[in-house]
């Protein structure tokens, strides 16, 4: 029998951003393979620079020529490469955001000036901790440089995540995404036992969900006889009543999603691994990694398993409570400052899942806030926030590196109060204080979930906010109205690169709190899931 | 029922061959008793007790595994890519050079960084 093949069709024009990406990581590849040890680090980050630039071109490109779906109001886009990905609105926001977010965060990464002249992440990573041969790695100067294509490669399996239109590609990207991020985790220079513990433990948790949402796969490959999307759903539409293989597929594959969002209760890989990774590293995977799993779940449910909601939606409602609550009460008791974060970012979770929950779907005419436009602006807004506290806790430092005990935080109004300044600011955000971009990110997605009657869900979130309203005032008031303690931290004079990360972040925050306008805008053309 | 029939009819073969074999093996294989026959069966790695030092094993087993599994991986999309080399044209030329061309770059890096030489 010879082959009877249809040659796929490839629109390589709506895909340039993705390609884009992954031909930079494989450079970044060959330029680590290639290139004399001197030159790799300049190469690398002009490379990672260059193409997520030219990423985010490409992304402007597409997301410009987006063809309005007929007979739909809102969709715009297209299904490309037969149904494998879903080029739509807001594939192409959130690949945008991702790129912006991605470029910031390789200006962290590239920051040497806090270690001598070094990168933050391990010289050579394959030396046990405390051995001649990592003494020898960094009396040599050795540096790992290959963190930038790996980034790369993460940021190229998150775009492909949110535009998956096919389970098994969804899986796919799933783990394109997390392979890079369990070796960053790994990297940290100082505290590398903690660091290699952290990513011991977010592998062994991830692979474990991974597996999860593959059995999740199969079964409701099993139930609707495809892994497309669109497939799914008309399986699922068609049906009155959901069976239990159809319910224990969408319960698994929910439980994968969940695990990489970070909400309760597949939340505890969260503080051991933002606390382990180096700050770099946990700034990018708070932004960017919750930020791609929140795209994939928003699709996989409105889309695939739309029909179902009367059934799934009990589920999230008590998963968003219990993060919420969660997040909120156990961060109270953290003394360490990249714990607390970590569990606001679990809190944080919870705030979004209200707007997903809500499934408000807007006006009949397409327009005005959706569940989907406030969850999409909410991620963008807590994107940076996050990425510029992130930034902030990688320059409290004592001679063993980053201080990140609470006690060790007092006082640092007074010695440096820019610094402290802009890390109270995002803790306004993250509390979401008026005049924040966190305010109207909270109101735009308390608002569509009201809209959409899940009013008891905005009253638990509000409650909440309070809660953790008091732990961010706490250490604002830690730093600003305490005395330094005596061998207070000393704050790092960082280079150009952090501080234009912290600038940036500080600047978008007061521009999303203050007008929110365009970004709203970009959020709402970006409209509705293409099926 | 019936189309499960093939599948239980495997299953009845593939027990009843390694039954098969474990009971043959009693009576014709020879009986010789050493300290090496009765090691636990390990590729090139002594199994216990550790290795002196600290209890690693040498890296360069993984790294000739995982060099495996990249070829071997290779020749999976290789293969039927034969198979239907003519229906696929210029297309499938492409995506091929594209895909080799990737895995290439894998290899040039483990080659550079000394992963090929096993002292």
């Amino acid at each position: 029998m010879t082959g009877e093949f249809d040659v796929p069709k490839v629109e390589y024009a709506l895909v340039l951003p993705l390609l884009v990406v992954f031909a930079g990581a494989l450079i970044g590849v060959l330029i680590e393979a290639l290139a004399p040890r001197v030159w790799r680090y300049q190469a690398q980050v002009g490379v990672a620079v260059s193409t997520l630039f030219a990423g985010l071109a490409a992304t402007i490109q597409v997301g410009v020529g987006l063809e309005p779906l007929a007979g739909d109001v809102a969709a715009r886009g297209d299904v490309v490469v037969e149904g494998a990905l879903v080029v739509d609105g807001p594939s192409v926001f959130l690949w945008g955001v991702l790129l912006v977010l991605s470029l910031i965060s390789v200006l962290l990464f590239a920051e040497r000036r806090l270690e001598g002249g070094l990168t933050s992440f391990a010289g050579q990573a394959a030396a046990l901790p405390g051995t001649d041969a990592e003494r020898q790695a960094s009396t040599r100067r050795i540096e790992h440089t290959e963190v930038f294509p790996l980034l790369m490669f993460a940021i190229g399996g998150m775009m492909v995540f949110v535009a998956a239109g096919d389970l098994l590609i969804m899986f796919v990207a799933l783990e394109v995404l997390s392979l890079p991020l369990y070796l960053l985790c790994g990297l940290a220079r100082r505290r590398r036992l903690l660091s290699q513990e952290a990513a011991m433990k977010y592998f062994l948790l991830g692979a474990f969900s991974s597996a999860f949402f593959l059995y999740g796969i199969a079964l409701v490959y099993g139930y609707a006889g495809s892994f497309d999307l669109a497939a799914i759903d008309q399986a699922v539409s068609a049906s009155t009543a959901g069976t239990p293989l159809l319910l224990a597929g969408i319960a698994l594959i929910a439980v994968g999603l969940l695990f990489k969002i970070g909400a309760a209760p597949f939340h505890a890989w969260t503080p051991d691994v933002y606390q382990g990774a180096p700050t770099a590293v946990t700034g990018f995977m708070a932004a960017c990694t919750k930020i791609a799993a929140f795209g994939a779940l928003l699709r996989v449910f409105y889309v695939g398993f739309g029909g179902a909601s009367w059934d799934w939606r009990p589920l999230i409602w008590i998963v968003a409570i219990l993060t919420m609550v969660i997040g909120s009460l156990v961060a109270i008791t953290q003394s360490d400052i990249k714990r607390m974060l970590a569990y606001s970012s679990i809190a944080h979770s919870g705030f979004i899942l209200v707007g997903f929950v809500g499934l408000y779907a807007g006006s009949p005419a397409g327009e005005g806030l959706t569940s989907l436009s406030s969850v999409l602006f909410y991620l963008t807004t807590y994107g940076f926030s996050t990425l510029g506290a992130f930034a902030v806790v990688t320059l409290v430092r004592d001679a063993g590196g980053e201080t990140t005990h609470l006690a060790r935080w007092a006082g640092l109004g007074k010695t440096s109060p820019v610094l402290a300044g802009a890390f109270a600011f995002f803790l306004l955000a993250f509390a979401g204080i008026p005049l924040t971009s966190g305010f109207m990110g909270k109101w735009m997605v308390f608002a569509a979930a009201w809209a959409g009657g899940a009013w008891p869900l905005v009253i638990v979130a509000v409650l909440t906010s309070l809660v953790a309203a008091f732990f961010y005032v706490r250490v604002i008031v830690l730093m600003f109205f305490t005395e330094p303690g005596v061998d207070g931290p000393a704050v790092a004079v960082p280079s150009a690169l952090t501080s234009s990360v912290i600038a940036v972040a500080v600047a978008v925050t007061v521009l999303l709190g203050v007008v929110p306008g365009p970004v709203l805008d970009l959020a709402q053309q970006a409209g509705a899931f293409v099926r | 029922m019936n189309e499960y029939t093939p599948i239980l009819a495997l299953l009845a073969l593939g027990f009843g061959f390694g039954l098969f074999s474990v009971i043959i093996s009693g009576f014709t294989g020879p009986k010789r008793y050493n300290r090496a026959r009765l090691d636990a069966y390990e590729c090139g790695i002594e199994p216990t007790p550790q290795p002196v030092g600290g209890g690693r094993f040498p890296v360069k087993y993984f790294i000739t595994a995982m060099l495996f599994i990249v070829f071997d991986i290779e020749i999976i999309f290789l293969y039927p890519y034969a198979v239907a080399f003519d229906s696929l044209g210029l297309f499938g030329l492409v995506e091929m050079v594209l895909f080799i061309s990737t895995v290439f770059i894998a290899y040039i890096y483990v080659w550079r960084r000394g992963g090929l030489e096993w002292d």
